[in-house]
């Protein structure tokens, strides 16, 4: 099989505010023989709220990430809902509709830069088990997680809305019966947690504005968990980590009940189950100790 | 030609009982039944009612996808029961199926809920044309087709309050106005007959009805049988409020405004240095937490972020292609 490789589109959470996770990301993908390509020139893919303030220019700022994967002739992958979301959405508006295409490319221009729609844009969750397979996972898995019960938590901006993200990936996802996450945490052995809110927001996005809102949702993600016997969590996007791993006690006030979880990202997962060292999966970057390995 | 051949399969279905002058708690009602390829989820309900129990209660009217009376919840998933081929439910769910109102706390009888707070909120938004008409007009006020296109197809809501008992804010915040009356909203204020505008955005954009308290998280979209978006027209209450000069400075609108700042700084995003704007001198609430993830390696200093690489061409993206001012 031809290496796998591509252009790494980080976000700036992992290199910031869970440096465990953009760790996790090369460790994982060495293992499964996969080349990244950071894209070092990307910028902020303005998570929504840039959306809010200035819809052109985060079209123009986005279109210019997505140029910078389509030089290398790869396919971009993210490793955040968010910028996954808002990529693949930029990418969509301006593939179904020339005149804005023309519109972004002119202010590219004045940079030397051209969108032009050629790279895919596709999470890493998406990625690996479109490219490598959940077959081929399990045969590389070293250490089977099978004394754990993994409560998977999706993240809005990788299931919804269906019809765009369905875009970019072979595997069509149900966003009220999401599947990949389960997948990958049968793939490696361990026990998939059902439980209600494995596919609701977290409420990271009016953390500021509506910080009770905020803390309430992801306050009853993990006391689903909990309640359904989950010995951990897994996300796939490092908004969501933050929301759940590192602030147990505004959501345990916010729900009236104490609750807390280790809460690991997908590739520290991935990482445990193919053999990766505790360090070079970053938990002392946790705040709710991850404590049982 | 194909000929259509019409198959069936059996289906459980648990169904939601509740009746709220009789019954101390709700509880769920198990029928097995041969469904076949024709049917939709209404033609399921007037089986359980016409053959299985006549006792059982929902609202349906015009069975065209119109009225929206019809509207519960499949597996979680809001769907007109009208116009929903039991076919692509199965398909997405199987053969267990789970029939429940839209909000199983506002239930009423079985299917039936109370929508008294669906109709307050979008009441609430001044939902009709405001106009001065004349009533001898000299000639006929004049839509363009663009003009109309402006709309986004947000009149083409039937209120069947899917989305609003989807949206996870409403659960949480009963001030919050929720998708439906928002989505609404914005089909008047993109309407260049309304005279409200200005007036009707300013109420959008006081703090308790939740303009700004939005997650993002897109069930709206999802839920919607009309495909209106509430979610992308929120968006645009968002870009109208600062295009049109009424947004204030508030920890939402600053937070908005912050992300461009950093990205023409460092071309990424300054975590921390975004809460700081955006809180201002409530900035202290979030110390304690702060101090936590600094020790844990979460927080890199301004001077610690690695900006974007080629920051020329951001910054001057920034300068040539911004379109809003704060
Ligand atoms: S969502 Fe982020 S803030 Fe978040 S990483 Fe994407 S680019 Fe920036
Ligand atoms: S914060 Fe909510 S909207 Fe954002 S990715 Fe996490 S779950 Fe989704
Ligand atoms: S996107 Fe906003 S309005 Fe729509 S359901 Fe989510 S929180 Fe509610
Ligand atoms: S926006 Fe869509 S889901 Fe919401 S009330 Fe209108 S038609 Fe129903
Ligand atoms: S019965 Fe009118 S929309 Fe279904």
């Amino acid at each position: 099989m031809k290496k796998l490789k591509y252009a790494l589109f980080t976000g700036c959470t992992a290199k910031q505010s869970t440096p465990e996770q953009y760790m996790s990301t090369f460790a994982v993908a060495e293992k499964l023989g996969i080349e990244l390509v950071e894209l070092v020139e990307a910028s902020c893919c303005g998570a929504s709220h840039l959306q809010d303030y200035d819809d052109f220019l985060s079209l123009v700022l986005n279109a210019r990430n997505i140029a910078y994967a389509e030089k290398h002739g790869l396919t971009m992958v993210t490793i955040c809902n968010t910028c996954q979301l808002n990529t693949a959405m930029t990418k969509h508006r301006l593939d179904n509709n020339s005149e804005l295409k023309e519109k972004v490319n002119e202010k590219l221009k004045e940079v030397g830069l051209e969108y032009k729609g050629t790279s895919n844009i596709i999470h890493f969750l998406y990625a690996i088990i479109d490219d490598i397979g959940l077959d081929k996972i399990k045969e590389m898995v070293v250490t089977p997680l099978s004394q754990f019960n993994i409560a998977p938590f999706y993240g809005c901006h990788n299931i919804r809305p269906s019809e765009l993200q369905n875009e970019s990936h072979k595997t069509a996802e149900n966003p009220y019966n999401p599947r990949s996450l389960d997948d990958l945490i049968i793939a490696c052995g361990g026990n998939s947690v059902d439980y209600v809110e494995k596919n609701k927001c977290c409420g990271f996005h009016v953390e500021l504005q509506a910080p009770h809102t905020s803390a309430v949702l992801s306050g009853k993600a993990v006391a689903g968990a909990m309640d359904n016997n989950a010995d951990w969590m897994v996300t796939p996007c490092p908004l969501c980590h933050l929301k759940l791993d590192t602030q147990t006690n505004h959501l345990s006030e916010a729900i009236g009940r104490e609750i807390a979880l280790p809460v690991l990202h997908m590739q520290q997962m991935l990482g445990l189950a193919l053999g990766c060292s505790n360090e070079q999966l970053g938990f002392k970057h946790h705040i709710e100790k991850v404590n049982f390995i | 030609m194909s000929t259509h051949t019409i198959t069936t399969q059996q289906v459980n279905f648990k169904v939601f009982r509740f009746n709220a002058s009789e019954d101390y708690l709700p509880y769920y009602e198990n029928y097995t039944m041969e469904v076949t390829s024709e049917e939709v989820v209404l033609d399921i309900l007037n089986r359980i009612k016409w053959e299985l129990d006549g006792s059982f209660s929902y609202r349906r009217s015009c069975r065209h996808g119109i009225c929206g009376a019809c509207a519960i919840k499949v597996n979680g998933r809001s769907t007109l029961a009208c116009k929903e081929r039991m076919n692509d439910m199965i398909e997405l769910f199987g053969n267990e199926l789970t029939i429940e109102p839209l909000s199983i706390k506002r239930a009423v009888k079985d299917m039936i809920i109370d929508k008294g707070d669906f109709w307050q909120k979008h009441d609430a938004i001044h939902p009709y044309l405001i106009s001065d008409v004349q009533e001898h007009p000299e000639h006929e006020h004049l839509v363009t087709p663009k003009e109309a296109e402006e709309l986004l197809e947000a009149d083409l809501c039937i209120q069947c309050g899917a989305c609003h008992y989807a949206c996870p804010v409403v659960e949480v915040n009963s001030d919050f106005f929720g998708p439906a009356a928002f989505a609404k909203a914005y089909r008047f204020e993109a309407d260049v007959r309304d005279d409200a505008h200005h007036e009707r955005l300013q109420e959008l954009h006081k703090e308790k009805q939740g303009l700004w308290d939005c997650v993002k998280c897109f069930e709206c979209a999802e839920a919607c049988p009309k495909d209106v978006n509430p979610i992308d027209k929120i968006t645009k209450l968002h870009q109208m409020l600062f295009s049109e000069g009424v947004a204030t400075s508030n920890v939402a609108t600053r937070h908005a405004v912050a992300f461009k700042n950093s990205i023409a700084k460092f071309g990424v995003l300054d975590e921390g240095g975004m809460i700081l704007y955006s809180e201002g001198t409530s900035i202290v609430k979030h110390i304690p937490l702060a101090i936590k993830m600094f020790t844990k390696g979460k927080i890199v200093p301004p001077w610690g972020i690695t900006k974007s690489e080629n920051l020329d061409e951001i910054k001057k993206l920034v300068a040539s292609s911004s379109t809003a001012k704060f």
